[in-house]
């Protein structure tokens, strides 16, 4: 679903690479935890799958796709396979929940039926039930990543990318929060992702790639945080 | 595509930057207006040239008995003289037609101008009056080489051509039109930046939706349309403005002048102003889609 190919990856203005040499392989419907300390690549890694940069050296396909050779002008059908969460949650502040999560399919031009029958459905599936009529700031922080992620899946993408969605929710919280991750990624959606925290990835074990200095120091399938080997 | 979602967003767009709004309006309708006018003194000035051209000829007058043009040294022409010179005007290239008016007819026609001045026609004598050719060019516009021609031939007095008259009226019209184009220009310029920097203001007010549209995948038309579309209302209410100003500037400028000269040909019609108005129309709205797009290409890059 995700195959990097020794990719390079150099922001202009700096001579360290922020991905250095990184192959990796992710298959459908696998759950990846991305680990590392800050500047260690993780979102570098994220933004490339999405084109939202382009690699120095190495080749990425995605979902079949080989990027280098996507022309600008198919980039939007390719971010409409994968689904976005962010630590920040980048709500609209003034949409409802059920607006925000319709905004997705509203600009990509599906029918407002289509619209009327999947908002709902996905509202519920990340348990906000009832509540499709609260703005943004009237939600938990964990509720609000909730709408995100309902946003990410409302056009069934086949991979998801969360980049630390949990940073900004307490520990309690953010349990609810992979709960809907795992389910999501039950249907069959391929999940990435980025995160700091520890105590989420040692519970779930699941697979768990570690970058350092934009290297690939471990990958280790149902891995924990730590270094334990 | 879901129209009512895109207009909904034009339209928060637009009263978002509501000040910016109304610049770029005032600026499309003045400069959109300016442009009109200057096509409209054109349309004019064709107008008038070509009803001109009907009329205007050449006078060549003769000499009458103690004349006092130096040319006749005080002797009227002779009737050989006359023949001969008919002749010679007859025979220059670029000439139409070549009337003769005597006396009668020149007292006549003198009655006439100035009926209004009793005191003048009673004093004036039929043989005061000049003889003259009146001369029809083919070219109306190319006189000088045909006067040259006539000028300093034995029993010529005097050659007189209208041309040159109205040649001075028609150079003031030409600079106007001139002046209103440039400052037309001027304006479009100063429209075009404006127009680029409140698209930009309106992406960095939007900046949120366009990153989220970007992330799931909304086609560039679908981001950039709001915009471009804002800049094309925009561009058009200007252009209905200019549309206005220049119904009113026929209606209160150019009927007035065609007044003066009392000649229905000469007028500017309805369908010049017309074409004036579709012209800066799509001119404006050109204009504006143009730096809409330019400006997006630079802030709202995939």
């Amino acid at each position: 679903m995700i195959h990097f190919d020794n990719v390079t990856k150099v922001y202009t203005n700096q001579n360290r690479p922020a991905l250095d040499h990184v192959s990796v392989d992710v298959d459908k419907g696998e759950f990846v935890f991305l680990v590392g300390p800050s500047g260690s690549g993780k979102s570098t890694f994220l933004r490339l799958v999405l084109k939202e940069e382009r690699p120095n050296s190495g080749a990425i396909h995605v979902a079949g796709k080989d990027l280098a050779r996507l022309s600008n002008f198919k980039v939007p059908h390719l971010r409409r396979r994968i689904g976005c969460v962010f630590q920040d949650f980048r709500l609209l502040p003034n949409k409802n929940v059920y607006e925000n999560v319709a905004f997705a399919l509203e600009v990509i031009g599906k029918p407002r039926r289509f619209i009327r029958k999947v908002v709902p459905e996905v509202i519920e599936l990340v348990g906000l039930e009832g509540k499709a009529h609260r703005m943004p700031d009237e939600l938990s922080g964990g509720e609000q990543q909730r709408v995100a992620m309902a946003r990410a899946f409302v056009n069934r993408p086949m991979i998801l990318l969360a980049d630390e969605p949990t940073g900004n929710i307490d520990p309690a919280t953010s349990i609810g929060i992979m709960k809907v991750l795992d389910r999501i990624n039950r249907t069959g959606t391929t999940v990435v992702m980025a995160t700091h925290d520890a105590a989420i990835v040692d519970s779930m074990r699941k697979r768990v790639v570690e970058l350092e200095d934009g290297k690939i120091v471990r990958d280790q399938s149902r891995g924990v945080y730590g270094q334990a080997y | 595509m879901r129209a009512n979602f895109i207009f909904s967003e034009v339209w928060i767009g637009l009263r978002r930057n509501l000040t910016m709004t109304i610049a770029v309006i005032i600026t499309v309708a003045v400069g959109m207006a300016m442009l009109g006018v200057g096509l409209m003194i054109n349309a004019q000035v064709g107008a008038m040239k070509g009803y001109w051209d009907d009329k205007v000829e050449i006078s060549v007058f003769l000499c009458n008995k103690g004349s006092a043009m130096p040319a006749c040294n005080g002797k009227a022409i002779t009737t050989a003289q006359t023949k001969a010179l008919e002749g010679h005007i007859k025979g220059i290239q670029g000439v139409k037609e070549v009337f003769f008016e005597d006396q009668a007819s020149a007292y006549k026609n003198f009655q006439e101008s100035y009926s209004a001045n009793k005191a003048l026609v009673e004093a004036t004598k039929v043989e005061d009056m000049p003889q003259s050719f009146r001369v029809k060019l083919v070219d109306p516009d190319n006189y000088q080489p045909i006067i040259q021609a006539i000028e300093g031939q034995p029993g010529v007095s005097q050659v007189m051509d209208q041309k040159q008259l109205i040649a001075k009226f028609f150079d003031l019209l030409d600079k106007l039109s001139f002046y209103a184009l440039a400052v037309a220009i001027i304006l479009v310029l100063a429209a075009a930046l404006l127009i680029g920097n409140t698209v930009r203001l309106s992406a960095f007010n939007r900046r949120r939706e366009t990153g989220i549209m970007r992330l799931v995948g909304a086609s560039n038309l679908y981001i950039q349309l709001p915009f471009v579309m804002e800049g094309t209302i925009a561009g058009l209410i200007g252009g209905v403005f200019a549309a206005v100003i220049l119904i009113v500037t026929k209606v209160f400028l150019f009927e007035e002048i065609a007044g003066y000269f009392g000649d229905v040909t000469a007028q500017l019609t309805w369908n010049d102003v017309a074409q004036a108005i579709s012209i800066t129309m799509v001119i404006g709205v050109l204009i504006c889609v143009l730096a809409s797009f330019v400006t997006l290409r630079r802030y709202l890059r995939v």
